[in-house]
């Protein structure tokens, strides 16, 4: 028997609001290292007494805290909600949900303690200890087999292609984790091959695991908040399988001009650009949804964050694609170009989409709605503007670093000594640690909202429309 | 695209093909490296390696007084390694050198051959780094002395005035100077703006010499078959 969206949301609550309660406090826990980090790197005398908070650490913490709290928790929250009303089958099992959010944020929550501490791991993305293994492998597994049950016993004639996506990355991810688990922490390989299975985890849990799900939560959330069907079937099916396809090569381009065979690059580089045809084939399937419904979009929040996050999926893609060319990649190879790229991905484009999807579910889960349309304001601009000020900083800082680190005289001899470098940086670092605290601020107003909304009465019956931040031409 | 079975095995095979690529094959090619001496060659003018290696089934040792590169870290240059990783240094450092004509690793002095796969089959973890926020650490070690990189690990502004990178007093312990056997032979020098005082000293901990050990054992300063010292 078919459910009804609103009985699916309502047997979803109990696991997404855990998931979602933890993603925010780890949005938060993730802003407070990060500001740590960004003041660190221009006055690295701050708490530089402290070992638990020396800059390595903060920084790991940062990282870990935000992608493996918040961003597996919103994921957790978000995917598995999608997932259970595009199958229209009454939930069951959602006591597995509950209880890999349980094991889920113990592990994090033990891992990033044991960073800073000092168990961290010298491979990056793996960094949380050994220790957290069976947690994470086990919560992977759990949600895995909840989403594969709940798509096998669906009711629904159709399936969408958010839901490709979402059983894909349910997939890659525990599987990737595994193999990288084994190959560089278990077992580890011998040499380079360590560096070659760390890009290929890495790069992967950007491509295979975070994308696609932000892609699948922007393809069911525009057509369903502007009412209209998505522009081309034919399309989505072409973009998913390209992604599939080169995606998963494209990792290795972090070791562009490193002791690693050759032709590994070469099939990096040929990938990383053949990613353009994924990200336009969406480009185009999100964008012309879009066209000629802009308007209604400014006014929805869910619409702003994710159609933000769907161009700067567009942007973000073309610059990585171009980035893994040889001789772009000279100039921005061990720059903060690449940690400006980093965050564009992750926050511009997934961050975003996860807000927006945020600002959808949670009345739908709680029967309440939004209680104040200015805090959404603030989380809008904050965010927005924040994320590109902190892109566009590191971008231009990276770019003049990298040309300066290979600048050399008539004579072969570099122009600028490595300090010089580095002091010329400082400007832009002070400009990403600003962007930073707008971002703080942006999470502080998201975090007020949703926990007011938690803590407030429902407000079904007495609101009868959605939280909107402009006239919509209906009203007009 | 309705079928599960359909898309798994499509999910699965694009992954399994990228694995198989990347690393299963990088692998094949790559296992039977192992430490060589750059002059050795076998009747097939191919380099042969290590202590001992085989020529037709029969194990003969290496010719003495060669030595086969790489060197295995060990004793405190293989616990500084765990330092070096409990610190995070690799998310501001490098370890490999780029070809000359790529980047100006050369012209910094980093080194004076492009970094090879075989100069990392014994290190049981590899740290290439992607980030120089920092100069890359491969032949540290003979561009400075030991007193440098203690002064620089406990605080670089001794050195290296303006650098962003942080301090490690942690990896130190002020103490004061015994009166009845004075100095300690470890104390580290420092200029008296950075000394904690009269009657007081600063010594390594263990960690800090393990660490500093490790980064000294990071040279690549050997010739291998398949690389030379590049010529000016």
């Amino acid at each position: 028997m078919k459910a009804r969206l609103g009985e699916v949301d309502a047997s979803m609550r109990q696991p997404a609001m855990l998931f979602l309660v933890s993603a925010v406090f780890w949005l938060l826990a993730g802003s407070a290292f990060a500001i740590m980090a960004a003041i660190k790197s221009t006055n690295p005398d701050f708490l530089g007494l402290s070992e638990w908070l020396t800059f390595g650490r903060v920084r790991t913490a940062h990282l870990n805290a935000m992608i493996f709290g918040w961003g597996n928790n919103v994921i957790f929250a978000v995917a598995p909600w999608i997932m259970g009303r595009l199958c229209k089958a009454r939930i069951r099992h959602t006591n597995i949900l509950l209880a890999a959010g349980i094991f889920w944020n113990i592990a994090v929550t033990v891992g990033i303690f044991g960073i800073l501490r000092g168990d961290m791991v010298g491979v990056e993305w793996l960094e949380m200890p050994a220790y957290i293994t069976p947690l994470v492998i086990i919560t992977y597994a759990l949600i895995g087999v909840w989403v594969v049950i709940a798509f096998r016993w669906r009711q629904s004639e159709h399936v969408y292609v958010s839901q490709w996506y979402i059983l894909a990355a349910f997939f890659w991810l525990p599987w990737l984790y595994t193999i990288a688990q084994i190959m560089l922490i278990f077992e580890p390989a011998t040499g380079v091959v360590q560096s070659l299975t760390n890009w290929w985890f890495a790069h992967n849990v950007l491509g295979l695991w975070l994308t696609p799900i932000a892609i699948a939560t922007a393809y069911y959330l525009i057509p369903k908040v502007l009412g209209r069907p998505i522009h081309s079937y034919y399309l989505s099916v072409v973009g998913f399988w390209a992604l599939a396809l080169f995606y998963n090569w494209a990792g290795v381009h972090h070791l562009i001009g490193g002791p690693v065979p050759a032709w590994v690059i070469s099939a990096g580089t040929v990938a990383s650009v053949m990613m353009v045809i994924p990200v336009i084939v969406t480009a185009i399937n999100h964008h012309l949804t879009v066209v000629g419904s802009h308007k209604d979009g400014w006014a929805s929040p869910t619409i702003r964050f994710v159609m933000f996050g769907a161009i700067n999926y567009t942007v973000v893609s073309l610059f990585g694609s171009a980035m893994a060319l040889r001789h772009v990649n000279e100039v921005t190879h061990f720059t903060h170009f690449t940690v400006g790229h980093a965050h564009h991905g992750v926050y511009a484009f997934f961050t975003m989409i996860m807000f927006g999807a945020v600002y959808y579910m949670m009345p739908r889960l709680l029967f309440r709605e939004w209680r104040n349309p200015f805090l959404i304001r603030v989380h809008w601009w904050m965010c927005g503007l924040g994320i590109l000020l902190m892109v566009i900083s590191l971008q231009i800082g990276g770019w003049i670093q990298g040309l300066e680190m290979n600048a050399l005289d008539a004579d072969g001899v570099p122009v600028h000594t490595f300090i010089q470098v580095v002091e010329n940086t400082k400007p832009w670092l002070w400009l990403r640690s600003l962007s930073g605290l707008m971002l703080l601020v942006g999470h502080i107003a998201f975090a007020i909202n949703v926990f007011w909304m938690i803590f407030s009465p429902k407000t079904e019956g007495q609101v009868t429309q959605p939280t909107l931040l402009t006239p919509t031409t209906e009203e007009t | 695209m309705k079928s599960l079975p359909l898309i798994f095995l499509g999910v699965f095979f694009t992954l399994a093909f990228s694995w198989t690529g990347i690393v299963l094959t990088s692998h094949l090619q790559m296992k039977d490296l192992t430490p060589v001496t750059a002059e050795l060659v076998d009747k097939d003018d191919k380099p042969v390696g290590g202590g001992n290696f085989l020529v037709n089934g029969v194990t003969i040792k290496n010719t003495d007084g060669m030595t086969a590169y790489p060197l295995r870290p060990v004793g405190e240059a293989q616990r500084g390694k765990e330092i070096y990783e409990q610190m995070g240094c690799l998310y501001c450092h490098s370890q490999q050198v780029r070809r000359k004509g790529f980047g100006a690793d050369f012209e910094r002095g980093w080194g004076n051959r492009q970094s090879v796969a075989r100069d990392y089959i014994e290190q049981d973890r590899v740290m290439l780094g992607t980030m120089r926020t920092g100069p890359d650490l491969t032949n540290v070690g003979l561009r400075y002395p030991e007193l440098w990189q203690y002064q620089h690990i406990y605080n670089p502004q001794i050195t290296s005035t303006g650098s962003t990178m942080p301090p490690y007093p942690f990896l130190f312990e002020v103490q004061t100077i015994n009166e009845l056997t004075g100095p300690s032979v470890e104390a580290l020098e420092l200029p008296a703006n950075y000394h904690p005082g009269p009657g007081f000293e600063v010594i390594p901990t263990q960690r800090a010499k393990d660490l500093v050990s490790y980064l000294m054992s990071l040279n690549q300063d050997y010739e291998l078959p398949e690389i030379k010292f590049t010529e000016e």
